[in-house]
C-alpha cells in the first residue's frame, strides 16, 4: 500500500480556508490530497480553456490535430449556421455539427485538464515549498549581511539557534541539531557537524541549537528548494528518452490515420457516397490515439510527483525511467539490510565465571559507552538479570574511552580495570597485566565468528570473564522484500565491510543474491563496473564523500540527504528521509510510470476496432444500395446503434469522456505488481489489451442509448 | 469438406517438416559456412569475388555502405532490364516477331520485376520474346529474391551484433544466396516440372484443330526454367497471362503441391535460420507461430467462404452443396483440377507470401473468401511474406510488439537484450507504415481521377473498387497477383504486340509505388539493422518481457492484426466485405 493508494481513497475532503493553505507546513505537503480537490480542480479548469493556445497545442501532435479538426467543425458549423449546406456534402443537420464540434472541443479542453490537473498537484506541493523559502537573511562569517537569494558557492555563513540555514552547504565548523520536517517531513531533529559524513544542510532548514558555520555550495536559485519546487511543478520537466519513443509512435499512429481518412474521401465518392468534413473528422479524432496522447504528459507529471510525495528528489526524469530498469541493487548492509547496529544477544562466560557477573562487568563497562552496541549490552543485562544501575562501590569511576589504537572501552574504579573489546585486544591487554586467556576464549571467539556474529571479550584486570556475542540483526520483512525483487527480475548485491565469513551468513539469513564482503570504495566501483559491462543496470545507496564515486558510476544513485555535500552531487537522486530500503518503491515508481503509459497506448489502439464498428456502419450505411434501401454495409451496425448521426456523436462522445474518466488513473500510476514480467504482461494485456476491446463497445451503445431515445438524435 | 482439409493438412505437415533443415541450410549459407555444395560451386563463387573485386571476409559493411551497394546494384539492374524490355524488335528467341510495348509499360514492367513484384500489364505469351523472357525477367526473378534474403541476413547480424558495425557484406551475401539456394533447388525444381509435362523449348506457338473442330493457338517457350524460380523466389510473374492456372505451367495435382511448397518453404524456414542465427530457437519458433496462426486463419475461412458459395449465388437459387460428383460451393474462376480446397490454399499461400502467382482468378473469389487476400495485403505481407522480405517485415512488427508489451512490464523496451529507443522506434513506424501509406494514397488517387476509373474492368461497383485497392495493394506489397481485370485494354499497342495492356497513367502510378514501396522499406529496415548493430545487450531476467512464448506470441498477432484492420479495414469494407453481405450481383 503505498501513501498514494490511500490518498485516492479519500473523499472529497472539506477544504482549509485558503489562509491557511497560505502558512503550509510540511505536513501539510505530505496530507493526502483528493484527486478532485477544488482547489486544485478550479484552476486546472481555467488553464485547461488557457492552453487551447495552438502554440502550446503544437507540442502534442496527437492533441493538436484534434484541435484543428475542431477548428474545422467550427467553420463547417457557421456555414450551416448561416444557411449553407454542410461541409463536404452528405446532408447532416446543423445539430450535429454543432454537437459534433462542442465534444471536439471538449475532447482538447479534458486533455489539457489532466496535465493542468496533474501540474497543480505539483504547484501546490510547490507552493508549500515556496513558503518556507521565505526571504531570509545570511550572517556572513567576516561580516556583514546578504539576502539569502543572493548567496553564491563559496561564501561563508554563520547560523545560530533559532535561526534557518539560508542555503545548502556543507558544515565546516561546529555540531548543530538541526530541524529539517520542512524537507522530509519527518519531525525528529537531526544532528549536522563538520567533517564526516553529516556534513551536509539544506536551505530552508532550522537550526535549533548550537551554532555552525556553512560553506554554500549552491549558486542563486539552484538550491534544493528550487529544485524541487521547479520539479514538481514540471517547468523543469523534459521529457524522458522513453516518452519522446512513445510519443513518436503516435505521431507515426496519427500520420496513418489522417491517411485513411485522407483516402476515405475518394474511395467514399467512388462507391457514391458523400461524407461531410465533419464526419470524417470525427472518424478521424476516433482513430487517433487521443487518450493516451491527452494523458501522455500527466503521466509524466504524475510520475514524478509520486517520487517526491516519497521524499525522493530526482535530478532527471531520465533516472526516474533508469531505475525501472535497474537489473541489480547493491544495498549496504548495515542500515539497509540490517538494522543500523548490532545487538547483545548473549553473554558467553569463560570456565568459572557466573553468567550474571560476566553481564555485571560488561554491564558496567559500558555504562559511558554511547554506541548502540554499548547500549545494547546494558539493555540486554538488564532483562537477563535486572541488572540496573552500580554503586562503584562509592569511589568515583574512571571511564576508558574507546580509541582506534587499544580498540577497547572500559572503566577504573577502585583500582579495578574493566574492559571490553576486540578478542585479540583483550588477550594482548590480558598477556601485558600479567594473565594469560584460556583455551576456551579463541574457540568461542571463532564459533561467534564463523556464525556471522562479532565477539567482544570482556575482563577484569588480568582475568577473561567471558564474551558477549554481538550479532547483526536482520530487519523484518526483508526477506519478503527481496523475494519480491528477484520476482521482478532484480538481483541484490550486499555491501559490506565484514569478512566474508560473516557476509556470507548475513546474506543468507537475509535472502539476498549476492554479496560484496571487506568492502572498500574501490572494489565497490569495480564491481558496478563489472556488472555493467555484462549490459545490468545498477542501482545503488550511499551517503559518504568515498561513495560518490560509485554513486556517479551507477546507473542510479541514489544520494542519502544526511549524506556529504559530494554524495548528494554525484547521485542522480536524492532521498530526503535518508532511508536506504526507498531504492526499492524508487524501482516501483519507475515501473509504474513505464506501464501507465503502456497500458493506456494498449487501450487507447484497441478502442478503435469499437469506434470502426461504430462509424463506418453510419457513414456507408446506404452505400451500394439498390434504391433508397439500406445497402450491404449497415448490417454491421452490430451495436445496433439508433440513427447514423447518433451512432458518430456516441462514439466521439465516448472518446472525450473516457480521457478524465482515466485522469485517476494516469496520476496514480498502473499498480505495479511483482509478478513476473510474462504474468505481468499478460494481466495487462487481458485488462487494457481485451478491456480496450470491450469497455468502448458498452460505452458508446450506452451514450447512444441517451442521445438516441432521450435526446431524440 | 473432410477431404479438403486432409489436402490442406498434408500440406501443411510436409511444410512444417521442411523447416528445419531448410533453415538450417540457410543458416549456414548465410553465416558463411560450408555446405554440401561447396565443392560443386565454390570455384564459382570464388570466380564471382574476383569478377565484383570484393574480398568479402575482410569487408564488412555498415548499413550506409550495404544499402549502397544494394541501391547501385538494383538501379544497374533495373536499366539493363529496361533496355532489354525496350529492344525486343532485334533480339534472338523470338518466333513469334514481338516488338516492344510501350515505353511506360516497359517502365512499370522493369520495376515491376526488379522489386521482386512481377506485377504484370502485359500478357507474356502475347507480349515477351523468350530472350527477354530469359534474360530479362528470369534472371530479375533470380537476383530480386536473393536482395530480398540478403536485407534478412544484414538486419539479423545488426540485431545479433555485439560489437562494431558490421552487418556483412552485401556482395557476398548475394553471391552466396544465389549459388547455394536459389539456383540449385531451381536446376532440381526444373527438371522435376519437365518430368510432369510443364514445357521448356524456344519454338513457334502450335496451332491445333481442337474436337470441337475449332481451331486453337497453343504458346509455347521456356516455361518450366521460369516456373520453379516464379515461385521459389515469391516472384509470381507467370510466363502465360493466366499463369499457374494453364497446364503448361501447372499440369497436375502433384505439381500444383511442389509449386505451393516451393512458394512457402524459404519464408517459411527463414524463422528456423532466424533462430538459430540470434542463438535460439525458440524465438523462430514464436515468429514461426504468429505467421502460422495468421497463415491458417486465412486457409480457413478462403475455404470455408468459397464452399459455402457466395450471397448472390445464395440468392439466385444456386446450388451450392456439395453432392456426388460435386464439390458444390463456388467453383467460378477455379480449375477443375485443383478445385476449391487447393485453389483456396493456393490462394492464401501466394498473398501472405508476396508470390502472386496464381492457379485461379481471385476476382471469382466470394466476399469474404476474397477479403482474405486483402487482409493478407494489408498486414503487410508479413505472415511468411516474400523471401527474405516476410520476415524482415515481420521483425519490424516484433519491434513494435516489443516496445508496446516493453512498457506494459515496466522496463525500457528490450529486444533480445537491445533496448529499442527513440531511434529504433522512428525507423519502425516508418518502415512500417511506409507501404499503408503509399498504398492509400496510390488507391486514393487511382479511384478518384477518371484516368484511373480507365483501368477498370468491373465498372463503378464493390468489384471495381475491389480491382482498383488491390492493384495498388498488390503494387505496393511486391505482390504482382490481381484482381482479375484491373488492367484497361485500351493501351495503344504497336503491332505485333497485341498483349501491352495497361494505360500509362496506371503504368507510371504503379511502377513509381513498386519502387518507393519496396526499397524505402528495405532502406529503413536496414538503417535499423545500424541502430541496432553493436548496441550493448543487457542480459534477460524475470523481469525482461520474453518474446519466445506463447504471450508475445499472442501480442504479436494482435499486433499484426490491429495495425492492418485499423488501416485497411474502412476500405475493404467498400470492396470485398460489400460483395459478401448483399445478394446483389456486382
Amino acid at each position: 500500500m503505498t501513501p498514494d493508494d490511500q490518498q485516492d481513497t479519500t473523499t472529497l475532503a472539506p477544504d482549509p480556508e485558503p489562509e491557511q493553505r497560505h502558512a503550509a507546513t510540511s505536513s501539510e505537503r505530505h496530507r493526502s490530497r483528493s484527486l478532485f480537490d477544488w482547489e486544485i480542480l478550479r484552476p486546472a479548469m481555467i488553464e485547461s480553456v488557457r492552453k487551447l493556445d495552438p502554440r502550446v497545442q503544437v507540442r502534442n501532435p496527437v492533441m493538436f490535430v484534434v484541435e484543428v479538426g475542431a477548428v474545422v467543425t467550427t467553420v463547417a458549423w457557421l456555414i450551416q449556421a448561416f444557411g449553407g449546406e454542410s461541409l463536404g456534402g452528405g446532408h447532416q443537420p446543423a445539430w450535429f455539427s454543432f454537437t459534433i464540434t462542442v465534444w471536439l472541443w471538449l475532447t482538447v479542453i479534458f486533455a489539457n485538464l489532466a496535465e493542468a490537473m496533474a501540474e497543480g498537484r505539483g504547484r501546490a506541493q510547490a507552493a508549500s515549498l515556496r513558503a518556507m523559502r521565505s526571504e531570509t537573511t545570511a550572517k556572513m562569517r567576516d561580516g556583514g549581511e546578504k539576502p539569502a537569494s543572493e548567496l553564491t558557492r563559496g561564501d561563508v555563513v554563520v547560523v545560530e539557534a533559532g535561526e534557518t540555514i539560508p542555503g545548502d552547504g556543507t558544515v565546516i565548523e561546529g555540531i548543530a541539531s538541526v530541524d529539517e520536517s520542512a524537507i522530509t517531513g519527518e519531525s525528529a531533529p537531526v544532528i549536522r557537524e563538520a567533517g564526516g559524513d553529516r556534513s551536509a544542510v539544506t536551505g530552508g532548514t532550522k537550526v535549533l541549537s548550537d551554532r555552525i558555520v556553512v560553506e554554500i555550495t549552491q549558486e542563486p536559485g539552484g538550491s534544493f528548494l528550487d529544485r524541487m519546487i521547479g520539479l514538481v511543478e514540471g517547468a523543469e520537466r523534459r521529457k524522458t528518452p522513453n516518452e519522446i519513443a512513445l510519443g513518436i509512435l503516435l505521431a507515426a499512429m496519427t500520420l496513418i490515420f489522417m491517411f485513411v481518412v485522407v483516402s476515405l474521401r475518394p474511395f467514399a465518392l467512388f462507391a457514391n457516397t458523400e461524407l461531410s468534413e465533419t464526419t470524417l473528422i470525427a472518424l478521424l479524432v476516433a482513430l487517433i490515439p487521443t487518450t493516451i496522447g491527452a494523458l501522455l504528459s500527466a503521466i509524466g507529471i504524475a510520475g514524478m510527483d509520486r517520487l517526491v510525495r516519497r521524499n525522493v528528489l530526482a535530478l532527471s526524469g531520465r533516472a526516474v525511467e533508469a531505475s525501472g530498469d535497474c537489473d541489480v541493487l547493491l544495498l549496504d548492509k548495515t542500515g539497509t539490510i540490517t538494522l543500523g547496529n548490532r545487538e547483545a544477544t548473549e553473554f558467553i562466560p569463560m570456565p568459572g565465571v557466573s553468567e550474571e557477573e560476566l553481564a555485571g562487568a560488561a554491564q558496567m563497562s559500558s555504562l559511558a559507552d554511547e554506541t548502540p552496541e554499548g547500549r545494547s549490552i546494558v539493555v540486554l543485562a538488564k532483562e537477563k538479570f535486572n541488572i540496573r544501575e552500580h554503586d562503584f562501590n562509592g569511589h568515583e569511576p574512571t571511564f576508558v574511552p574507546f580509541t582506534a589504537e587499544t580498540r577497547m572501552s572500559g572503566v577504573d574504579y577502585d583500582g579495578t580495570q574493566l574492559r571490553k573489546g576486540a578478542g585479540d585486544a583483550i588477550a594482548e591487554w590480558i598477556a601485558t597485566e600479567g594473565g594469560h586467556a584460556p583455551p576456551e576464549l579463541r574457540s568461542e571467539l571463532d564459533r561467534i565468528g564463523r556464525e556471522g556474529g562479532t565477539p567482544l571479550a570482556v575482563a577484569r584486570d588480568e582475568r577473561v570473564l567471558g564474551v558477549v556475542y554481538l550479532k547483526d540483526i536482520v530487519k523484518e520483512g526483508m526477506k519478503a522484500r527481496f523475494d519480491q525483487l528477484r520476482a521482478m527480475g532484480i538481483r541484490t548485491i550486499m555491501v559490506t565491510g565484514d569478512n566474508k565469513l560473516t557476509a556470507a551468513k548475513i546474506a543468507e539469513e537475509a535472502g539476498v543474491d549476492d554479496f560484496l564482503a571487506e568492502a572498500t570504495p574501490e572494489r565497490k566501483l569495480e564491481l558496478i563496473k563489472e556488472q555493467q559491462a555484462d549490459g545490468r543496470l545498477i542501482a545503488m545507496t550511499g551517503d559518504g564523500t568515498n561513495d560518490a564515486p560509485a554513486l556517479a558510476q551507477a546507473d542510479v544513485g541514489v544520494a542519502m540527504n544526511t549524506g556529504t555535500q559530494a554524495a548528494r552531487e554525484a547521485g542522480n537522486m536524492v532521498d530526503l528521509d535518508s532511508n536506504p530500503t526507498k531504492l526499492i518503491e524508487i524501482v516501483e515508481v519507475g515501473k509504474q510510470l513505464l506501464i501507465t503509459r503502456g497500458a493506456l497506448t494498449t487501450f487507447s489502439i484497441a478502442n478503435d476496432v469499437a469506434k470502426y464498428f461504430a462509424i463506418l456502419p453510419a457513414m456507408f450505411a446506404t452505400t451500394w444500395a439498390a434504391g433508397g434501401d439500406n445497402g450491404p454495409l449497415h448490417s454491421l451496425n452490430v451495436m445496433n446503434l439508433g440513427t447514423p448521426e447518433s451512432a458518430i456523436l456516441s462514439a466521439i462522445i465516448f472518446n472525450a469522456l473516457i480521457i478524465p474518466l482515466l485522469i485517476p488513473l494516469s496520476l496514480r500510476g498502473v499498480r505495479y505488481r511483482a509478478i513476473g514480467a510474462t504474468a505481468l504482461l499478460r494481466r495487462n494485456l487481458l485488462i487494457y489489451g481485451l478491456g480496450g476491446l470491450i469497455v468502448p463497445f458498452v460505452g458508446i451503445k450506452l451514450i447512444d442509448l441517451v442521445v438516441h431515445n432521450l435526446l431524440g438524435a | 469438406m473432410v477431404q479438403g482439409y486432409v489436402q490442406i493438412a498434408i500440406f501443411v505437415v510436409v511444410l512444417v517438416a521442411l523447416v528445419k533443415p531448410l533453415g538450417i541450410y540457410l543458416a549456414r549459407v548465410l553465416n558463411n559456412e560450408r555446405v554440401f555444395l561447396t565443392p560443386v560451386f565454390g570455384p564459382i563463387e570464388r570466380g564471382a569475388y574476383r569478377l565484383l573485386r570484393v574480398k568479402p571476409e575482410a569487408e564488412g559493411q555498415d548499413w550506409k555502405q550495404y544499402a549502397r551497394s544494394l541501391v547501385i546494384f538494383s538501379l544497374l539492374f533495373w536499366i539493363l532490364l529496361y533496355l532489354i524490355l525496350r529492344t525486343q524488335g532485334i533480339q534472338p528467341f523470338n518466333p513469334e516477331g514481338f516488338h516492344s510495348g510501350p515505353w511506360d509499360l516497359s517502365f512499370n514492367t522493369t520495376s515491376s520485376f526488379i522489386t521482386n513484384t512481377n506485377w504484370q500489364y502485359y500478357g507474356g505469351e502475347t507480349t515477351l520474346t523468350y530472350f527477354a523472357q530469359m534474360a530479362g525477367l528470369a534472371v530479375q526473378n533470380f537476383v530480386s529474391a536473393a536482395v530480398g534474403i540478403a536485407v534478412l541476413a544484414a538486419l539479423i547480424r545488426g540485431i545479433v551484433s555485439r560489437s562494431g558495425k558490421s552487418l556483412g557484406n552485401f556482395w557476398h551475401d548475394l553471391v552466396r544466396i544465389l549459388l547455394y539456394v536459389l539456383l540449385p533447388i531451381s536446376i532440381v525444381g526444373a527438371l522435376f516440372l519437365v518430368s510432369q509435362g510443364v514445357i521448356q523449348n524456344l519454338s513457334h506457338a502450335t496451332v491445333i484443330h481442337t474436337l470441337s473442330g475449332g481451331t486453337q493457338i497453343l504458346a509455347q517457350g521456356p516455361v518450366a526454367s521460369q516456373e520453379v524460380i516464379k515461385e521459389l523466389g515469391t516472384n509470381g510473374g507467370g510466363f502465360f497471362n493466366v499463369n499457374s492456372s494453364y497446364p503448361f505451367e501447372n499440369p497436375s495435382g502433384l505439381t500444383n503441391f511442389v509449386e505451393m511448397l516451393l512458394i512457402l518453404v524459404i519464408p517459411a524456414a527463414l524463422t528456423y535460420t532466424y533462430g538459430r542465427m540470434v542463438g535460439s530457437q525458440r524465438q523462430g519458433w514464436a515468429i514461426f507461430s504468429a505467421m502460422f496462426v495468421l497463415f491458417i486463419i486465412g486457409v480457413v475461412v478462403v475455404y470455408i467462404a468459397e464452399q459455402h458459395g457466395s450471397p448472390a449465388q445464395h440468392a439466385a437459387g444456386l446450388h451450392t452443396a456439395a453432392f456426388d460428383g460435386s464439390t458444390g460451393g463456388n467453383m467460378e474462376g477455379k480449375d477443375q483440377r485443383f478445385g476449391i480446397a487447393n485453389t483456396s490454399l493456393w490462394t492464401a499461400i501466394t498473398t501472405v507470401t508476396s508470390c502472386g502467382a496464381v492457379n485461379g482468378a481471385f476476382e471469382s473469389l466470394t466476399g469474404i473468401g476474397g477479403a482474405v487476400p486483402f487482409a493478407n495485403l494489408g498486414f503487410s505481407e508479413v505472415v511468411f511474406g516474400g523471401v527474405g522480405a516476410g520476415l524482415y517485415g515481420m521483425l519490424l512488427y516484433v519491434l513494435l510488439a516489443v516496445f508496446i508489451g516493453g512498457l506494459m512490464v515496466g522496463r525500457t523496451p528490450e529486444y533480445l537484450g537491445k533496448k529499442i529507443g527513440a531511434r529504433e522506434i522512428k525507423l519502425v513506424s516508418l518502415g512500417v507504415l511506409f507501404t499503408p501509406l503509399a498504398v492509400l494514397l496510390s488507391a486514393g488517387a487511382a479511384s478518384a481521377t477518371e484516368l484511373g476509373k480507365r483501368s477498370l474492368y468491373a465498372g463503378i461497383n464493390p468489384t471495381g473498387f475491389s480491382e482498383n485497392l488491390y492493384a495498388y495493394m498488390s503494387q505496393a506489397n511486391n505482390n504482382g497477383s490481381a484482381w482479375a481485370g484491373y488492367t484497361g485494354f485500351i493501351q495503344p499497342h504497336p503491332p505485333g504486340n497485341v498483349g501491352a495492356f495497361g494505360i500509362t497513367f496506371a503504368d507510371l502510378l504503379g511502377g513509381f509505388v513498386l519502387i518507393t514501396a519496396r526499397f524505402a522499406p528495405i532502406l529503413f529496415v536496414l538503417a535499423v539493422a545500424g541502430a541496432l548493430a553493436g548496441k550493448r545487450v543487457s542480459p534477460a531476467g524475470l523481469g525482461t518481457m520474453r518474446t519466445d512464448n506463447p504471450t508475445f506470441v499472442f501480442l504479436l498477432i494482435g499486433i499484426v492484426i490491429l495495425v492492418g484492420a485499423l488501416t485497411f479495414f474502412p476500405a475493404i469494407l467498400l470492396g470485398p466485405i460489400s460483395n459478401g453481405l448483399t445478394g446483389r450481383l456486382f
